[in-house]
């Protein structure tokens, strides 16, 4: 049974490529064979993040319109290998995704008995975006404690009720997850930040994920390396434990607490 | 909150943040899921009953209800207390 998960949020900036990246390491990490997919045709970024920027050939619109294999065009992941990414497109043609390109994409990956496909959008409500969620059984909706990403969130969250496959043909809806990223406890705390409470009762949702803001997220993009690998970061635990609830696993959030600073670290500023 | 916080005295706006979501996100979804043309349907009959009357754009309530099988398209108009006054 392969499952079919979009990384979304409407807003961009909010973390969805570093999200998608993160959980497909997470989740390939526990031997589950996963294939990530960049939606966001014309501004390529998936490959980046992945630090497989180098090793792409042939992309998502090459193997739509046939100028290669889906084999060709798969990544095959160097640290984890049941891993595998599919490239966005450069091309400035809007229409190069088709809602049967992607379709077929999506069953040839089922049918190669993938366990997980995630989709990582593009921002906004585009073509791009719409496709991204068309075909999901579930979404990640990736959110900032903001109000402009919340606000959009909420917009995403109506086309994933609406405009789905599984909306539209009574198949129970695809099943929506928050994931809060840049997290900042002591802002919250402080009343400067809206608390991951305060944004999972404005949208409604349950919360699949808190991850704490964190150097190391920059860190990780620099060098190419998805943040989850990271083995002392807590942004990396945080995606883990969030992989885990999307396996079922039931785990208390962490993180949402300022960790106590010791006493040197205080006064040194650690 | 630790001591140096409570000098520093910077506006919680976290609440300002949440009330004002809550209720946009409220106002936006009872929009959804209904016609495009609705919107629009909106202003124009605002525009036709403002020849006679005049009313408050909030004053046009638009509900769209499903029932089984139809649904229903209600619209409420509050008129002022006297009219064309």
């Amino acid at each position: 049974m392969t499952e079919i998960i979009v990384v979304t949020s409407g807003k961009g900036g909010v973390g969805k490529t570093t999200t998608s990246a993160s959980m497909a390491c997470g989740l390939a990490r526990r031997g589950k064979r996963v294939a990530v997919i960049d939606f966001d045709i014309g501004l390529r970024n998936l490959d980046l993040i992945m630090g497989c920027e180098r090793r792409v050939v042939y992309d998502f619109v090459n193997v739509i319109n046939g100028d290669c294999t889906l084999k060709q065009a798969l990544i095959k992941d160097k640290r984890i290998e049941t891993l595998y990414v599919l490239a966005a497109s450069q091309t400035r043609d809007k229409d190069a995704l088709t809602e049967e390109g992607v379709r077929k994409v999506l069953d040839q990956l089922i049918a190669d008995g993938f366990d997980y496909i995630l989709c990582d959008s593009p921002a906004g409500i585009e073509k791009g975006a719409h496709l991204a969620m068309y075909f999901a059984d579930r979404a990640v909706v990736v959110v900032n404690p903001e109000v402009s990403s919340v606000r959009d969130s909420d917009r995403i969250l109506g086309l994933l009720s609406s405009k789905t496959q599984r909306s539209s043909n009574g198949n129970g809806g695809v099943k929506e997850h928050l994931l809060l990223t840049r997290y900042n406890p002591r802002r919250v705390a402080n009343g400067e930040m809206m608390s991951v409470g305060d944004i999972k009762e404005i949208l409604g949702l349950d919360v699949i994920g808190v991850v704490p803001e964190s150097p190391d997220v920059l860190a990780a993009s620099n060098a190419g390396v998805p943040v989850i690998l990271n083995d002392d970061s807590t942004a990396a635990e945080a995606y883990s434990d969030a992989v885990a609830r999307l396996l079922g696993e039931e785990l208390p959030l962490r993180f949402l607490e300022e960790p106590k600073r010791g006493f040197f670290a205080r006064m040194f500023g650690g | 909150m630790g001591l140096l916080a409570m000098f520093r005295s910077k506006p919680a706006t976290a609440n300002i943040a949440k009330e004002r979501l809550r209720i946009i996100v409220a106002q936006e979804r009872g929009g959804r899921g209904g016609p495009d043309y609705l919107p629009l349907l909106r202003r124009e009959l605002l525009q036709v009953i403002h020849k006679y009357v005049n009313v408050d754009p909030e004053a046009v309530q638009i509900n769209l209800e499903r029932e089984a099988g139809h649904e229903v398209l209600e619209f409420s108009i509050a008129l002022p207390e006297k009219p064309g006054a």
